[in-house]
Formats: C-alpha cells, structure tokens, sequence
C-alpha cells in the first residue's frame, strides 16, 4: 500500500495527446493502444465472417456475386458466384484473427498493461522498444488490410489461399496482394520477436523485492512462457515465408517440385511455427481465467505450482506435436504414431489446469459477476473444444474430419470462443481498473449470454456439418447440409450483434459508468499487485517498489 | 514527474523514433512489393533511408543515455539478457534455413516414387580451397574481437582494444570480399541464383550469413569508433559485449554452414 498512500492525490497528467499517445515509453498507455487497435481490426475481421454466414445460410450463391458483392440476395440466374472473393475473405479472417487481433489483445494489450504491475516493475525492461513492437503491429495491420485491397489472383483484389499460405496456391496468386499479406506477417512477426524480448527480460529482471519464481502471479507466468513460444517459433515462421517470397519473385524453388522443391516441407516449417502460435492465443487467457476464478469463488487458485508447471509443460510439448496438422499429406505411419500420442499427451497438463480450476471452485463463495461467467463460459467452451481436439488427435479419425466443417468447429471452440471469451472476461475484470469507471452489470451480462447462445449455436452445428462430410473452405454446399448452415448463421449474427453491443457498452462505460475510487472493486481474493495501485493508476507506478506485505500471502502478516 | 523514483530501473522520456521506425518499415515493404513488381524502386530506398535513420538517431541516443549513467547494474543486466534472446531468435531464423537444406539434401524429390525431377549436374566447389580460408577468416577475426574483450576486461588496455576491433573489422570485412568472389565464381562455373532446390538452399542460408556477416561488422565498426572516442570501461561496454556476441554467434553459425553445406552437402549432390 506504499504506493496507493504516495499517489493518493489527483495527479495532472503533463503530456500532450500526440506525445502521450504517439510517442509513449509507457506500458499501460501502450497496453491500451494495443487493445483499441485490436478491437478495430477484430471488428473488420468478424465483420468479414458475418458476410460469410450470410453467403452460406442458404444453398447456391446470392450474395458473392461476379457481377458485384451485394447485401441483398440476387435471384436465382443474376448471380456468377465469385469465388475469388469468398477465399480473399476467408484468407482475410484467418491472417487478421491470427496475428493481428487475438495475440495484440491478450499478450500486447493486457501482457503490457498488467504484467508488470503484477511483478511490481515500474515499466517495462525496454519502454522504447515497447512502443516499437506496438507501431510495427500497426504498420504490419496496414499491410494486411492494404493486402485485401491490392491486385491479386484471378485479376481481382486480394488473395485466397489460406491463412497457412500453402505453396503451390501462395507462390502461383498472380498480382502483388500475396507479397504484400508476407510482408505484414513479417512485420507482426518482428513486432512480436520484440515484445517477447521484452517481457521475458522485464520478468527475469524486474520482479519485485522478494518475488521470486515460483511467487509471480499466474497471468504474469502464462505470458512468460508464451514469450519463449513467440521468441522461438516466430522467426521459423519468417523463414518459411521468406523462402515463399524467394519462391515467387526469384525463381528459387524450395517448395516447387519442378526444380526439386518440396511443398509438404513447406508445411511442416509453417506448422511447427502454428502449432506453439496456439498457445501463444491461449496461454495468457489460462493466466487471466485462473485470476477471475480465484477472485469470484472468493478462494486462492488451487494447486498454484501445477498450474504454473502446467504452463511450462504445455509450452514445451506445443514445439513437439505439429504434424497432426497434417496427417493427410502421406507421412509414414510412425511419423503419425509419434505426433499422436505426443498430442495426446498435452491433454494431461491441460487437464491439470481445467481441473485445478474446478477444484478452486469447489466449496468457493461464487459470485456470478460479469467476468465470472465469461470465465465459466471459457471453462466450458474451451472443454468441449478441447474433446473434439482429442478426437481429431487421432491419425485415424483425422482421415474422415480432415478439412471438414468438425475441424472448423473445433478450432473454432477453442480459439475463438475459449480465447476470446478470455479476452471479454479480462476487460470486464479489469475495465473498471484501467479506465475507473464500472460496467453496467446487467449490459456485461446481457453481452455474456447473446455471445455465448450465439456462438454455440454458430459452432456446436458445425461439428455435425463435418460429421456429415461438409468440406471447408466452399462459397456453397449442396441443399442436404441446408439446415444446419441455416441455424449456423442465425448463430454468427446474434455473435455480431452482442459484439456491436459489447462497443455500446464499453463507450458508455467509459462515457457515463459509476466513477470507482477504491483500489480493488472486487474482493480480497483480487490479491495481486494491481489492486494495490489507486484507479485508474497513475502515469508512473511502483516509483517505490512495492514491499514483500503487499503481495505475498503466504505469510501471516 | 510528481514524485522521486527510488528504483535502479530506466524509464525512458518519450520518443519519436518507434513511430518513425514503424512508418520507415511500412513505407519500405509497401515499396518492395512495389520494386519487385517493377513499378517503381523509390519508394523502397525512401523507407530504408527512413529506417537507418531511425536506427542511427535511436542508438546514437542509447548510447547518449549510457554516458550520462542511464544504464545502472540491473538495466545493463537487462540490456544482455535482451541481447542473448534477441541471438536466440537469430538462431530459430537459421532453424528454418537448416531444415530446407537437410531435408531436401536427405530425402531428395528425386527418390520420391513417380518423381520426374531430374537433379542438375552442380560444378563442385572444394571446401577446403576458399570455403576452408574464409573459415579460417572468420575464426581469427572472433579470435581478434576476444582479444580486444579480454584487453578492456582485464588490462583496461584501450591500445589493444583498439587494435583487436581494427584487426577483427579487417577480417570481417575480408570475409565478405571472399564470399562475393566466391559467389561470382561459382555463377560464372554454371552456378544459378535459384532454379534448383539445392542452389536455394545454398545461397538462401549463405547470403543470410553473409547479410549477418555485414550487419556484425558495422557493428564492430561502431565500437571501434566508440573505443576510439574513449567509451567503455572493464566493468561498463554492454555494446561492445553484445556486438562481441553476435560475432561468436555468426562464426557459430558459419561453422555449421562450413560442415553442412560445404563438406558434407556439396559431397551429397557431387
């Protein structure tokens, strides 16, 4: 509390808008820029997947039309489909969802802003290259958005080969979109090489007096160790496309098979990178999750030293299991053996942790605040993808749900419900500490349950569209898997509205929400340092490093 | 600021050069995708002005910052751990490299049933003509370079830092003239830039090498400049450190290119 008495008194803040905002060496402004442009960019992005729900609610193509995209159905014989653009749109999602929304808003936004206040460091290690990782993640967005709309394949904008980026479909689009879409990888890639360099340096060298190891907080552990994922994965990543670039504009032939290249060993470097690049959009959710559970069942998480082992175990079997994204391209059978059951094996540390969660609250004081029931909602979600993951482990199943609509569902789980409704729990938990002010409870509530009935109702048909042998990745379908696509759609709108609902509540919020002055809105079981500092916290924290009281509670004080 | 920081660590004044740097980087990829499709090479070399700019005012300011004692104990213990995970991400960039090279080089396409790729006749080049120098270039010049730490560290002996730096930039530099003379050789023997996986290969990881090769000798030159003006002390040259690491580093990583792709890959498509 050394801290909260300092800085008790309004401080003015000195600083113009353009340095405060444009020039900023500080983590917790960072931390926001990072969340409000990953909002924007996941809006463009679900906004894309919107249109897509509504070219497949019904059978044939009414809206993706040669003649001109349209909002409202063409009758039957007005309408080329334009397949072109449904790839573009589908390449778009992945590529934006992927690097530039989910990864910016769990380890920029809320890695920056709350990593640091809960090892108790004034800022980051390096403030200045904190700022650089957050302007090249802006100027690699730009490069994907100015990939959407430059010259691409089939002699239209844009290009549709798959967020993977598989050689021969990558190396043969036509235009300039594809060399474009490389480089904004590149660029999201350095931004978070530098990222990772810096939280791993900020957490090694700059934990508070007495905070060793094994005392961090759990979110401050999940994004260490995605960290080392990120450091260590990315820049494979950045040779994969490089090599693609040779490939495309200078006539090198690593993955053409024309001059000896091969283009499955195009994917097993892309996946050795996608495989860690999971966890990387899941860990710090873990770390958030366990956070909101322990505070809303008003006990201490259980089992703390498994759950951090836990990280650290899946964070090492995620480099060693990529090729189950592949079963199908003809590896030998003990090559599929091995990536089985090493992929199986990461079910167990998962467990751990799903399991310690329950068990932190059996027999709690549960309160069914805002971001407990995302939490709950992540719990589930994340579970029932996490089963179908088992299942799609399997070399053998896989044969049948390989690129089917049940992979579509499955991902779908675990991604964009279990780390988006991780990112929703941690802004409504720490909403009222960044910006002051508390959320309406009824509307964070309301946004729960029309983004949870929704987006199961946009999956949970999905896995029996895949079932059914729906294909990935079409602009259309034949009428037998009408129904379910139907349902799916109705699904995807009610998420999109929730979402432009979830804006409404943050701008009023911030507008007109109850002013909050105590340091910790929820309960003593918030015990981490950031709910020592005043609210919103002030432009420096920690200018006096915070004493061993203030955070451990191992200790009778 | 209100109140007395009473802590060791930096916190840093704002600063245009991320925003310049990232806008620098834009401009610069939006025109190499522009160049490569022959439009226009302006806009590539506007960016890249942009981006060494940004790359000099910032340093030039890192170091500002270390004269007027910035860089306490724990930030400088901060600046090597970033610089050592910043190597690490070097190495996996190689990683990548590597894997092309040993895969195609292990199981060719050609082996592969219903392959109809026919491997080119590649001229042999000796690894133990001019490959075998430049090892041994390399190798001296890291030797120079930790005869010059060892001088500052143990001697505060700036004549020999001075004279160690000068020697390992030479060789450096001697490195990559032999390289590009090799390079030339080897196209004027029927080498081509790309069109077969294993000229990709080769010349994808070598000119990697070589572009890490000129950036660590800049970086050394940067030293030698700061050692000439009087920077560093036995307990304070984090730069020189960390540019005496990435030297190790490209030799480290030259070593495997010698043995794998020299020795033993060239004897895989001879």
């Amino acid at each position: 509390m050394a801290d909260a008495a300092i800085h008790g008194h309004e401080h003015e803040d000195q600083r113009g808008f353009f340095t405060r905002w444009f020039m900023s060496t500080n983590h917790k402004d960072i931390g926001i820029l990072y969340l409000i442009v990953s909002a924007i960019v996941g809006f463009i992005s679900v906004a894309f997947t919107v249109y897509m729900r509504l070219e497949l609610m019904e059978p044939g193509v009414q809206y993706m039309c040669l003649e001109g995209a349209r909002m409202t159905a063409a009758a039957a014989g007005e309408c080329t489909p334009n397949g072109h653009l449904w790839n573009v749109l589908i390449t778009a999602h992945g590529i934006l969802m992927m690097f530039f929304v989910v990864i910016p808003a769990l380890f920029g936004g809320f890695g920056n802003y709350f990593m640091p206040l809960q090892i108790g460091a004034p800022d980051m290690a390096f403030p200045r290259m904190n700022n650089l990782s957050f302007w090249l993640y802006v100027a690699g967005t730009s490069l994907a958005v100015a990939s959407v709309l430059s010259p691409g394949g089939n002699d239209q904008l844009g290009s549709g080969v798959g967020w993977v980026l598989y050689p021969p479909l990558s190396t043969n689009e036509g235009g300039f979109s594809m060399d474009m879409a490389i480089f904004a990888v590149h660029v999201s890639g350095a931004s978070s090489i530098l990222g990772a360099i810096n939280m791993i340096t900020t957490f090694l060298n700059m934990r508070a007096p007495g905070m060793t190891l094994f005392k961090v907080p759990l979110f401050s552990w999940s994004i260490f160790v995605t960290s080392w994922l990120i450091l260590l994965s990315l820049p494979v990543l950045a040779g994969a496309i490089t090599m693609l670039l040779m490939d495309r504009n200078f006539g090198f032939t690593f993955f053409d098979p024309a001059g000896g290249g091969d283009p499955v060993l195009y994917q097993h470097i892309l996946w050795f990178f996608g495989h860690p690049e999971v966890y990387i959009i899941i860990l710090p959710g873990f770390g958030i999750i366990s956070h909101v559970i322990a505070t809303f069942s008003r006990k201490p998480v259980f089992g703390y030293l498994p759950m951090v082992w836990a990280i650290i175990a899946i964070g090492v079997l995620g480099f060693v299991v990529w090729a189950h994204h592949m079963y199908t391209v003809g590896m030998s059978l003990n090559q599929q053996a091995y990536f089985m059951l090493a992929t199986m094996v990461i079910a167990v540390p998962t467990g751990v942790k799903v399991f310690s969660w329950i068990a932190t609250m059996w027999g709690g004081s549960i309160e069914l605040k805002t971001p407990m029931l995302w939490a709950f909602g992540f719990l589930f979600l994340f579970t029932v993808g996490g089963v179908t993951g088992i299942v799609l482990s399997q070399a053998a199943v896989d044969r049948y749900y390989h690129d089917t609509y049940y992979v579509v569902a499955h991902f779908h789980y675990v991604m964009s419900l279990g780390a988006v409704f991780a990112i929703f729990a941690g802004i409504y938990f720490y909403l009222p500490k960044m910006s002051g002010r508390m959320y309406p409870e009824w509307a964070g509530k309301l946004h729960f349950w029309a983004m949870f009935i929704g987006a199961n109702l946009t999956f949970f048909p999905q896995h029996f569209l895949g079932r059914q042998g729906m294909p990935r990745r079409y602009i259309d379908y034949p009428e037998a898997f009408s129904l379910w696509n139907y349902w799916s759609s109705w699904g995807a709108f009610l998420s999109f509205a929730s979402f432009v609902f979830f804006f409404g509540v943050i701008a009023y919020t911030l507008l007109r929400g109850a002013r909050v002055t105590e340091n910790n809105p929820w309960n003593e079981y918030a015990d981490t340092l950031e709910w020592t500092l005043p609210t919103p916290p002030p432009e420096h924290t920690f200018e006096q490093l915070p004493k061993q009281e203030d955070w451990d509670k191992s200790h009778a004080h | 600021m209100a109140h007395a920081k009473d802590h060791d660590y930096h916190i840093l004044n704002p600063s245009i050069w991320p925003l310049l740097g990232s806008v620098g980087g834009f401009v610069m990829l939006f025109g190499a995708v522009l160049w490569m499709h022959d439009i226009t090479p302006y806009m590539f070399w506007i960016g890249l002005v942009a981006v060494l700019y940004t790359m000099f005012g910032w340093w030039s300011e890192v170091v500002a910052e270390s004269r007027i004692g910035d860089h306490t104990p724990v930030v400088r213990i901060g600046l090597r751990y970033g610089f050592i995970l910043f190597i690490m991400s070097e190495v996996m960039f190689f990683f990548a490299w590597f894997w092309s090279f040993f895969k195609h080089a292990m199981y060719p396409m050609n082996e592969y049933m219903g392959s109809e790729y026919v491997p080119p006749e590649v001229y042999a080049v000796d690894a133990f003509h001019l490959p075998l120098i430049n090892t041994l270039v390399l190798l001296l010049s890291g030797c120079a370079v930790t005869w010059a730490h060892h001088a500052l560290v143990h001697e505060n002996n700036r004549k020999d830092l001075i004279a160690g730096l000068a020697i390992s930039i030479v060789l450096g530099v001697l490195f990559t003239v032999l390289q590009a003379y090799e390079y030339v050789h080897l196209l004027h023997e029927g080498w081509e830039f790309g069109g077969d996986k294993f000229y990709s290969n080769f010349f994808m990881a070598t000119g990697f090498h070589g572009a890490h090769v000129i950036i660590g000798t800049i970086f050394l030159t940067v030293c030698l400049v700061r050692a000439i003006k009087g920077d560093f002390t036995p307990e304070r040259h984090v730069g020189f450190e960390a540019a005496a690491w990435y030297w190790h580093f490209v030799d480290v990583v030259w070593l495997f290119l010698f043995f794998a792709v020299y020795i033993w890959g060239v004897a895989q498509v001879v």
